[in-house]
């Protein structure tokens, strides 16, 4: 196992004790029931996904977990907070758009949780540049985001997310909006960069496939509710052509889809 | 520099024609005098002129910054209080309706001849722009920028500092242009009030006496001065947001 390339200052004592649990979560929007009694269990430093449709509440499920609304019925808890402060205050969400701020450097919006709580810009830069280099970002430093591929966005965003030392991380759709090669070359990245993370990660998604590449434990959410639980045992050791490929893989991918439709 | 080329020659050809129309039809000076009477006026009233110069220039850029300012503070008021923004909006519109030209000589008649009130028909010409456009902008701010603030760390103030007023700087500089383009002749209004020097005390002065010649000269390097003003603050503007050039021609 590496290490993890951002040096958290999660104490591992919180990470190990920080799951996410949504106990018949119900969430209203506008008079629709967006979410409709989600129970669901996210261990403590496990990678878990969700997929399903556009519209099937994906996003508003990781709204919950963040703090960045409260469930209208049930509850959701992270790491035994149920107020949306304490969830606020253990999760960062990784939004769907790579939301960089167009007036700030590469390594200044990767520093930017750093400095929201309180780093000096000196400090916080410090501390982001070293680890630019070992996410393939080297060279990208002092780049304004207009100039950045969305590839590179993409890393930048998760670097910004990994640098606000929070035990939870929240990934909303984030390789969405790239090209399919992109997409599983950041794919590979970002299985590697989570393995070395003593954290727990909570990723949404409507790529089946994605999720089963990075998840252990796949849930599928269909209008509103989780309509399957899916074990992801398959070897990932083997280049990426032949995991996607094998039988087991295969198999999973199936029962994944048969759960969506 | 081509782009420059343009309204330059078609400048150019104004002039021109304007010469030639004034000499051919014989226009008296006292009535419309000819560019080259203008030009002629403005080097024979060099050193009035460079004055009275000195006195609009001060009042304009002091007001105009003055009105920035306070344009700035009022929209971040405005932005931080919705009770306040409610109580300010209307009287800020309010204050928009008081015709200049009434206001500026009981402004002379309270103030005096100083530099005071001329300062304060600045501000109230120019803050205006700057308070509209400066709420619009900081209003605007992306919501899913600032969701994503709020889960790394951002309290109310950072996410202003770092999200909101960065993001309003496009929209503030908008209303900073305009503004620029009202304080010169805010500052001239104010001297018609009531002064004893500057450009609008020269065209007051000239207008009696049919100088006319003297009047444009005035006027010309009063237009100079809000060009001027124009020009620094699209400077400021490439300066302080380049991000938005860059990313215009990436």
């Amino acid at each position: 196992m590496q290490h993890s390339v951002t040096q958290p200052k999660v104490s591992p004592a919180a990470a190990a004790a920080t799951g996410v649990v949504f106990d018949s979560a119900v969430r209203v929007l506008g008079g629709r029931r967006v979410l409709e009694g989600v129970t669901l269990h996210v261990p403590a430093q496990a990678r878990v996904a969700i997929v399903g449709r556009s519209g099937a509440g994906k996003s508003t499920l990781l709204s919950l977990a963040a703090g960045l609304a409260d469930p209208d019925e049930g509850s959701v808890a992270v790491g035994g907070a149920v107020d949306a402060t304490g969830r606020l205050g253990r999760c960062a969400l990784m939004p769907q758009r790579d939301c960089l701020l167009p007036w700030r450097t590469a390594l200044d919006n990767a520093t930017l949780a750093l400095e929201n709580a309180g780093a000096s810009r000196r400090e916080a830069r410090a501390r982001a540049a070293p680890v630019f280099g070992r996410l393939g970002l080297a060279g990208a430093e002092r780049q304004r985001p207009a100039k950045l591929s969305g590839g590179m966005r993409q890393r930048v965003a998760f670097l910004r997310t990994l640098l606000a030392d929070k035990p939870v991380l929240l990934l909303d759709e984030p390789f969405g909006a790239l090209d399919a090669i992109t997409r599983a070359e950041l794919q590979e990245w970002l299985a590697q960069v989570l393995a070395g993370e003593p954290r727990t990660a909570l990723l949404v998604t409507h790529d089946v496939e994605e999720a089963l590449l990075l998840a252990d434990r796949v849930f599928v959410l269909g209008a509103g509710r989780i309509t399957a639980e899916l074990e992801v045992d398959v070897p990932r050791d083997a280049p990426r052509r032949e995991v996607v490929t094998s039988p087991e893989f295969l198999e999973l991918r199936e029962s994944a889809l048969e759960a969506i439709a | 520099m081509r782009r420059w080329w343009p309204p330059l020659a078609l400048l150019v050809a104004a002039v021109a024609v304007w010469e030639i129309v004034v000499r051919a039809a014989e226009v008296p000076e006292y009535l419309f005098p000819a560019p080259s009477a203008v030009a002629s006026a403005l080097v024979q009233n060099a050193d009035l002129l460079g004055d009275a110069t000195v006195v609009t220039l001060r009042e304009i850029l002091l007001g105009y910054l003055l009105a920035v300012a306070v344009g700035l503070l009022l929209a971040v008021v405005i932005h931080f209080s919705k009770t306040l923004r409610r109580a300010l909006l209307p009287i800020l519109v309010l204050s928009q309706t008081v015709p200049t030209v009434l206001l500026a000589p009981i402004l002379a008649i309270l103030l005096g001849y100083g530099i005071g009130p001329k300062l304060v028909v600045v501000v109230i010409v120019c803050f205006f722009p700057v308070v509209v456009n400066a709420v619009d902008g900081l209003g605007s701010a992306d919501p899913e920028l600032v969701r994503m603030m709020r889960t790394l760390h951002g309290s109310r103030f950072t996410i202003f500092l770092r999200v909101e007023f960065p993001g309003a700087l496009p929209a503030i500089f908008s209303g900073a242009r305009i503004a620029a383009t009202y304080a010169a002749v805010a500052a001239v209004f104010a001297e018609w009030a009531g002064s004893s020097e500057g450009l609008g005390f020269v065209i007051l002065q000239a207008q009696p006496a049919l100088e006319t010649a003297r009047i444009f000269a005035a006027v010309l390097v009063l237009s100079a001065l809000a060009l001027g003003l124009y020009a620094l603050v699209a400077l400021a503007e490439r300066l302080l947001v380049p991000w938005r050039s860059e990313a215009a021609r990436a």
